[in-house]
C-alpha cells in the first residue's frame, strides 16, 4: 500500500474522492471530483491502468469505498497478477470490496449492425447496488468504442455512459488511449469527452536521450483549483507516485536551533557550532577534494550520536566507500553492522532523476533516517536528466526539510568549467543552507586542499580559507599561512612556519643577551652613583668644617679685641655695632 | 437431411431502438430461412441484469445461438444478414438446399439504423 496519511486526511473536502496517490491528491487539492467523471488520457504504457486501479484499491483500503473495475483490454486475472508487484492484495479485496468485470469484446465477435452498452450498464447497475460501490473505472473505453460504426454512435454511447455514472453518483475514471498527442490534443472521438467530464488528467511518456520521463498533467478540474503544471511521476514499488514541488502556503517544517556536528571539530568551530539540524548542506569541489571524506565524517558523527543515517553513493560501491573512508580514520563498518547506517550504492544505474528521488525517499523512509548523505547529487543531471535534475534536487532538499532530515549533498564541479567558485551544475547552491567549497591550491609542485565556507545561513561563520589535511587519524583543518597577501599551504606553509619559528628563537636569544648587557651597565652606573654620593658627603662635611673653622676664627679674633681693649682700659665707645658682639 | 430446430437467445435492453430492431430483424431472418424450425428466447437485461452479468452480455443487443451451433455470439441489430447465415451454416454455399432460395438477393431487405 502506498498511501500517505497526509493525503487521506479527513479534512479533505467531501466533494473530493482521495486517490491516495502520493502527489496527485496534492495537485488536485484532495482527490478526484466525487460523484463525477474523470477522463484519464495517455499513450500505451503510460500508466493509465495502474493509476485507475490504484484509485480503486486505495478507495477500498483507506476510505472503505467499494469499487468496480471494468476491463475492456486485459483479463482481470492478468490485472490481478500485475498488481501483485505493487503489493496490492487484490484476491483478498475481491471478496467483497472490489469487483472486476471482464468486458473484453470476444476476439471472434461477430458484429452485425450497431449496438449499445445498455446491457453492460444494466449489469453494472445491479452490481453497484449489490456492492454499494461508489467508485468505478472503465479501462480502455476506446476498445469498445472502436467497434461502433460511426462517430455519432460513439458519441451516443459516451453520453449514455456519462449519464449513467451521474445517475448512480459514482466517482468514475474513464481511461482512453491516445498515442502521440501533444499538449492535450486528443483524437476526434474523445475530444468532446474532455468537455463533458469534470476532470481530465493527461499522462505523458517520453524518452529524452534514452531516459524515460513520465509526466502527469491535470488538464481541467471543474469547480476546483488545481496544480496546472506538468509533474513528473513514477511507477514505483508501491504503484504510482507523482512528484509535486511544494506549493506556496503549505505547512512549514519545524525550525530548530539545534546544531549537529559536521564530524570535524574545526569545521564546527568555523560554523559557530556545526550545521543546523534539518539544514541542507552542499559540499562542492573538484574530483578528489575530499568531498566524500567530509560527508563520511558527518555520517560517522551522526551514527556515533545514535542517529539513523543513510549514505547514498552514486560513485562507488558501499564496501569501497567504507574501505576508503577507513583509510582516513572514518570507521563506518561498525555502524553498518549495528544497523544505524544504511549504505546505498546507486552506481551506474541509469534512470530518470525522478527514479532516484523516489528511491532515495523510499529507502530513507524505510530506514527512518535522520541524517542523509547524497554523494554526489550532481549525478542527477546525467544525460537525459538535465531538464528535470534541478527540480528533483530542489524537491529532495524540500522533502528533507519537511521531514526534518539533515541533508549533506556533495556536488561535483567540472574541472573544465571555470575555476571560479561558480554555481554547481544543479544550481542548488541557492537552496542549500550551508555551502562548503573545497578546492586545490597548486603551489611549488604540490596540490593542497583548501576549504572555505561560502555561506551558512543563520550561523556565524569564518571567512577564512583553511587547509584540509587528510591523515590516518582523520581530517584536520588548519589555518593556512597568510601574510603579505600570500596564502601558503602544505610544505610551503610548514617551511614558512618553521623559518618563522627559527627567527623567533634567534630573536629571543638576542633579546636575552641585550638584556644581560643592559643589566651590567645598570649595575656599573649604580656603583658609580654610590661612589659619587660618598664623595658628595665628604665634600659637604669639608664645607661644614670650613664654615665652622671660620666662625671660630672670627670669635677668637673678637675675643682677642675685647681682651686687648680691657687690657688697655679703653672706655666704652658708643659704637652700637660692636656692643652686640 | 433432418431439419434441425435452431434455438436462439436474444439479449435486449428494454425498448431501446437497437433492441427493437434486432428483434424485428431476427424474426424476419428466422421466418425467411428457418420457418417453423426455430425458437427465440428474448432476455431483457434491464429487467434481469443478473443474467447479463452471469452470461457476460455487455453489449446489447446480442444474439446467442444455443443450438445447433452453440456459443456463437452476434452483436448488433442483426441488420447485416450474411455473417449470421454463415455462422448458422446457412451460407450462400449451403443455401441451395433450401427450397425457394436462389441467391443472396433473396435475403430479406432490412432497415439499417
Amino acid at each position: 500500500m502506498n498511501s500517505t496519511p497526509l493525503s487521506l486526511a479527513p479534512s479533505s473536502p467531501a466533494t473530493k474522492a482521495p486517490t491516495g496517490i502520493t502527489g496527485l491528491d496534492e495537485m488536485t487539492g484532495g482527490g478526484l471530483p466525487r460523484g463525477r467523471t474523470t477522463l484519464l488520457v495517455g499513450g500505451s504504457g503510460s500508466g493509465k491502468t495502474i493509476l485507475a486501479l490504484q484509485f480503486l484499491v486505495n478507495g477500498v483500503n483507506c476510505c472503505n469505498e467499494p469499487g468496480i473495475f471494468v476491463a475492456f483490454e486485459e483479463t482481470p486475472a492478468r490485472l490481478i497478477s500485475n498488481a501483485e508487484t505493487f503489493g496490492w492484495d487484490l484476491p483478498e479485496l475481491q471478496r467483497s470490496k472490489l469487483f472486476f468485470m471482464d468486458a473484453q469484446p470476444p476476439h471472434d465477435l461477430v458484429q452485425s449492425g450497431t449496438f449499445d452498452l445498455s446491457g453492460m450498464l444494466a449489469a453494472l447497475g445491479s452490481k453497484v447496488a449489490a456492492m454499494k460501490a461508489t467508485r468505478i473505472v472503465f479501462d480502455a473505453l476506446d476498445i469498445v468504442l472502436a467497434l461502433l460504426p460511426d462517430p455519432a454512435a460513439q458519441r451516443r454511447e459516451i453520453y449514455r455512459l456519462h449519464a449513467w455514472l451521474l445517475e448512480h453518483e459514482l466517482t468514475g475514471i474513464i481511461t482512453v488511449k491516445a498515442d502521440g498527442f501533444e499538449s492535450g490534443a486528443i483524437g476526434q472521438p474523445f475530444g468532446f469527452m474532455q468537455f463533458m467530464v469534470d476532470c481530465a488528467i493527461i499522462l505523458n511518456h517520453s524518452v529524452v536521450l534514452g531516459v524515460s520521463q513520465r509526466n502527469l498533467r491535470v488538464q481541467k478540474y471543474r469547480g476546483s483549483s488545481f496544480d496546472e503544471n506538468e509533474s513528473p511521476f513514477l511507477i514505483g514499488k508501491g504503484g504510482f507516485e507523482v512528484a509535486v514541488s511544494r506549493t506556496l502556503g503549505r505547512g512549514q517544517a519545524e525550525v530548530t536551533n539545534e546544531r549537529v556536528s559536521s564530524g570535524v571539530e574545526r569545521v564546527d568551530t568555523m560554523l559557530g557550532g556545526g550545521y543546523y539540524r534539518g539544514a541542507s548542506v552542499l559540499i562542492t569541489g573538484f574530483p578528489g577534494t575530499a568531498k566524500t571524506t567530509l560527508s563520511g565524517a558527518f555520517a560517522e558523527a551522526a551514527c556515533a550520536r545514535g542517529e539513523r543515517t543513510m549514505f547514498v553513493s552514486f560513485d562507488s560501491d558501499s564496501n569501497e566507500v567504507i574501505r576508503n573512508l577507513g583509510s582516513v580514520g572514518i570507521r563506518l563498518d561498525r555502524f553498518v553492522e549495528d544497523g544505524s547506517l544504511n549504505m546505498v550504492s546507486a552506481r551506474t544505474i541509469t534512470g530518470s532523476a525522478e527514479t532516484y528521488l523516489v528511491r532515495i525517499k523510499t529507502l530513507a523512509k524505510e530506514h527512518r533516517a535522520r541524517c542523509l548523505v547524497v554523494d554526489p547529487i550532481s549525478t542527477l543531471s546525467k544525460s537525459g536528466n538535465e531538464l528535470t535534475a534541478h527540480s528533483v534536487a530542489e524537491r529532495l532538499i524540500d522533502w528533507a526539510k519537511a521531514e526534518g532530515i539533515t541533508l549533506v549533498c556533495t556536488s561535483l564541479l567540472d574541472e573544465m568549467s571555470s575555476q571560479s567558485e561558480g554555481g554547481s551544475p544543479l544550481q542548488i547552491s541557492t537552496l542549500a543552507d550551508t555551502w562548503i567549497h573545497l578546492n586545490y591550491l597548486v603551489q611549488a609542485g604540490e596540490r593542497n586542499r583548501g576549504m572555505s565556507i561560502i555561506k551558512s545561513r543563520g550561523t556565524a561563520h569564518s571567512n577564512q580559507v583553511r587547509e584540509l589535511i587528510l591523515s590516518d587519524a582523520g581530517i584536520t583543518v588548519t589555518d593556512t599561512y597568510t601574510a603579505g597577501g600570500e596564502v601558503l599551504m602544505g610544505t610551503m606553509r610548514w617551511e614558512k612556519e618553521s623559518a618563522e619559528r627559527h627567527a623567533n628563537e634567534v630573536a629571543a636569544v638576542t633579546a636575552q643577551l641585550r638584556n644581560a648587557k643592559l643589566e651590567a651597565e645598570e649595575a656599573e652606573l649604580d656603583a658609580r652613583v654610590k661612589a659619587l654620593q660618598v664623595e658628595l658627603a665628604a665634600k659637604q662635611t669639608e664645607k661644614e668644617l670650613l664654615a665652622s673653622s671660620a666662625a671660630i676664627h672670627e670669635r677668637e679674633a673678637s675675643l682677642g679685641r675685647d681682651r686687648m681693649r680691657e687690657l688697655r682700659g679703653t672706655d666704652q665707645a658708643p659704637d652700637t655695632s660692636s656692643v652686640k658682639r | 437431411m433432418t431439419p434441425e430446430t435452431f434455438v436462439f437467445r436474444l439479449y435486449v435492453a428494454g425498448n431501446a431502438p437497437n433492441s427493437l430492431q434486432a428483434i424485428a430483424n431476427l424474426t424476419i431472418l428466422c421466418d425467411t430461412y428457418l420457418a417453423d424450425r426455430h425458437e427465440i428466447e428474448i432476455v431483457d437485461v434491464s429487467v434481469d441484469p443478473g443474467r447479463a452479468l452471469d452470461e457476460a452480455i455487455y453489449m446489447t443487443p446480442t444474439l446467442v445461438s444455443v443450438s445447433p451451433y452453440p456459443g456463437h455470439r452476434i452483436v448488433g441489430t442483426l441488420s447485416n444478414t450474411e455473417p449470421i447465415l454463415q455462422i448458422l451454416g446457412l451460407g450462400a454455399a449451403n443455401r441451395r438446399t433450401f427450397p425457394g432460395l436462389k441467391d443472396r438477393n433473396a435475403a430479406p431487405q432490412v432497415r439499417r439504423p
